[in-house]
């Protein structure tokens, strides 16, 4: 578990940060974009590292059953 | 020069399926899982492609003309993280069992898992009923790609009919093999294509912070989600991507990969070929508003390929709309999935091809799906909701079944009681939102929820508090799926 529990709230963490209700209402432009669509562009963006990160730290092969 | 782009664009497919076929090795696990011998790229861009549908272009885009740009937030990053995890920690273990045991479809694996005959049997009709409207957005996104193109020589109901015979004739000839070869092609191209598009087209409008700065002057409401989008609705939206581990063409191409490492590099990869996809529909849809105000009821549906057609001279048109046509040929990896459960879940696990030669089984497969198919297209002719709220149903759907498959690949206490009686409360809930007239891509009244979050739960509990009640597995099939 005490591998484990980081790694959880990290993935919980980064599905809260999903969320931004912070720009529900905000139309305003950065970039050339609206910020909450440039926001979720760039949280794509995290999600593969994210995913790299797991992949290196917390993943294993599956056992060969026979 | 469109319509050339196009044939020939279908010649291409027609050609790789052809290659495949060469490559054939004559057995059932060649055809449906190319004998496990998908290499990293081929196997991601085989999972995105397929996973990409008329549902990423089309209807996105034309969601967004509705709703604006928080439509981004709903699908795009959700799936973002949500598949790449299913790849990471699903995927794998479901690439073992086809290692291990051969499997080549979900009911054979339940079966087996389970020890339930009947089990394999509800699973392979619940999952044949969740895919056919999944099938349905193809054909209709089909069809109204291929009449826009035409200029209305074809009507959509004949658009369809061409795209279901081209699908058909390579998946048929090619199998798993020539279906993910098409696959990578078609995501190569819709990929790089949506970039080029919105580049080209708000450079026309006088670059990106030009074109929205006139939409917000137009329409401020497309830039948030205020008042279009409720947060409830934001945050359960995050269940609906859940539905990619219980698709039955996602759970063949796992099983196609060659090494379960590659699951690491596809869920790296995803979530940056997805934003090269949904940012190019998301935007142009929303800015669609600049050209074309005031649009409604069908004609929203084709805003995509409006704004193609009018910023486009005619060979980038047919590049582009041949790039929107692939994502919507998704369609490929759906019928070679009915075709492997109907031959393999029906007919071979009943012993009907005992009375049946090899060239007749085939020819049963092709009949069964190309009736489905058929059902599909006819359907596409009558039904006219849009194409994300169908899609969206079909999700719902596939979401609800995949605590079954965490449950038999983790927890050695589920119980086929406690699977069937999940199944039956999956269809029992949509069958009760689908009568009560619901809208799977909107919150519920009162709740703000989506109705997959009422399905998912009730899904779960029901798995959890059935299997806990009835007579766990025999000892003998745990330790053939959870060895020490």
């Amino acid at each position: 578990m005490g591998r484990r529990l980081p790694i959880f709230l990290l993935v919980a963490a980064f599905l809260l940060l999903r969320l931004d209700f912070w720009w529900a209402d905000e139309a305003r432009l950065v970039a050339g974009l609206p910020v909450s669509l440039l926001y979720h562009a760039l949280y794509c963006l995290a999600a593969a590292a994210v995913v790299w990160l797991l992949g290196r730290v917390a993943w294993r092969e599956p056992e060969e059953r026979r | 020069m469109t319509i050339a782009i196009l044939i020939l664009y279908f010649v291409v497919l027609l050609g790789i399926g052809a290659f495949a076929q060469k490559m054939f090795r004559g057995t059932g696990q060649d055809f449906y899982t190319a004998s496990r011998t998908l290499g990293p790229f081929v196997l991601l861009m085989a999972i995105f492609g397929t996973h990409m549908t008329a549902f990423s272009i089309l209807g996105a885009s034309s969601e967004a003309y509705k709703r604006g740009v928080g439509v981004f937030s709903l699908m795009a990053s959700s799936s973002a993280i949500v598949v790449p995890l299913l790849l990471l920690y699903v995927a794998p273990k479901v690439w073992a069992l086809g290692r291990d045991f051969g499997f080549t479809t979900q009911a054979q694996y339940f079966r087996a898992r389970f020890a339930s005959d009947r089990l394999g049997l509800l699973l392979f009709l619940v999952l044949t009923l969740l895919l056919m409207p999944y099938l349905l957005v193809s054909v209709l996104g089909g069809g109204i790609t291929l009449a826009k193109i035409s200029g209305g020589a074809l009507s959509p109901a004949a658009g369809g009919a061409i795209l279901c015979a081209v699908v058909l004739t390579y998946v048929s000839i090619g199998g798993m093999r020539g279906t993910a070869w098409a696959n990578t092609f078609q995501a190569v191209m819709f990929t790089s294509l949506g970039a080029v598009a919105l580049f080209t087209i708000v450079g026309d409008w006088g670059g990106l912070a030009a074109s929205f700065g006139a939409l917000a002057a137009q329409k401020p409401e497309l830039l948030g989600r205020q008042g279009v989008i409720a947060p409830a609705e934001l945050a359960t939206y995050t269940l609906i991507p859940l539905s990619a581990g219980m698709f039955p063409h996602l759970f063949m191409q796992w099983l196609a990969a060659e090494k379960p490492g590659h699951f690491r590099i596809s869920g790296t990869f995803y979530p940056l070929c997805l934003v090269l996809v949904w940012l190019p529909s998301i935007a142009l849809g929303a800015l669609a508003h600049l050209d074309f105000p005031g649009l409604q009821g069908p004609a929203v549906a084709g805003v995509f390929l409006e704004l193609i057609d009018r910023h486009f001279g005619e060979l980038m048109v047919g590049l582009i709309t041949a790039g929107v046509l692939a994502a919507v040929m998704s369609l490929d990896s759906q019928v070679l999935a009915a075709s492997n459960m109907f031959t393999n879940d029906l007919v071979r696990h009943y012993g009907f091809h005992d009375r049946l030669s090899e060239r007749q089984v085939v020819l049963l497969g092709r009949a069964f799906v190309i009736g489905i198919v058929a059902i599909c297209w006819i359907a596409s002719l009558f039904l006219k909701p849009t194409l994300f709220a169908i899609a969206v149903w079909s999700f719902t759907g596939f979401a609800g079944l995949l605590p079954s498959l965490i449950a038999a690949l983790f927890w050695k206490r589920a119980s086929a009681a406690g699977v069937a009686a999940s199944t039956f409360t999956v269809l029992a809930l949509l069958g009760y939102y689908l009568a009560g007239g619901a809208s799977a891509e909107r919150g519920l009244p009162g709740l703000g929820i989506l109705p997959v979050t009422v399905v998912l739960a009730a899904a779960s509990l029901v798995l959890m508090l059935v299997s806990l009640l009835t007579r766990p597995p025999e000892k003998a099939v745990l330790e053939k799926f959870f060895p020490r």
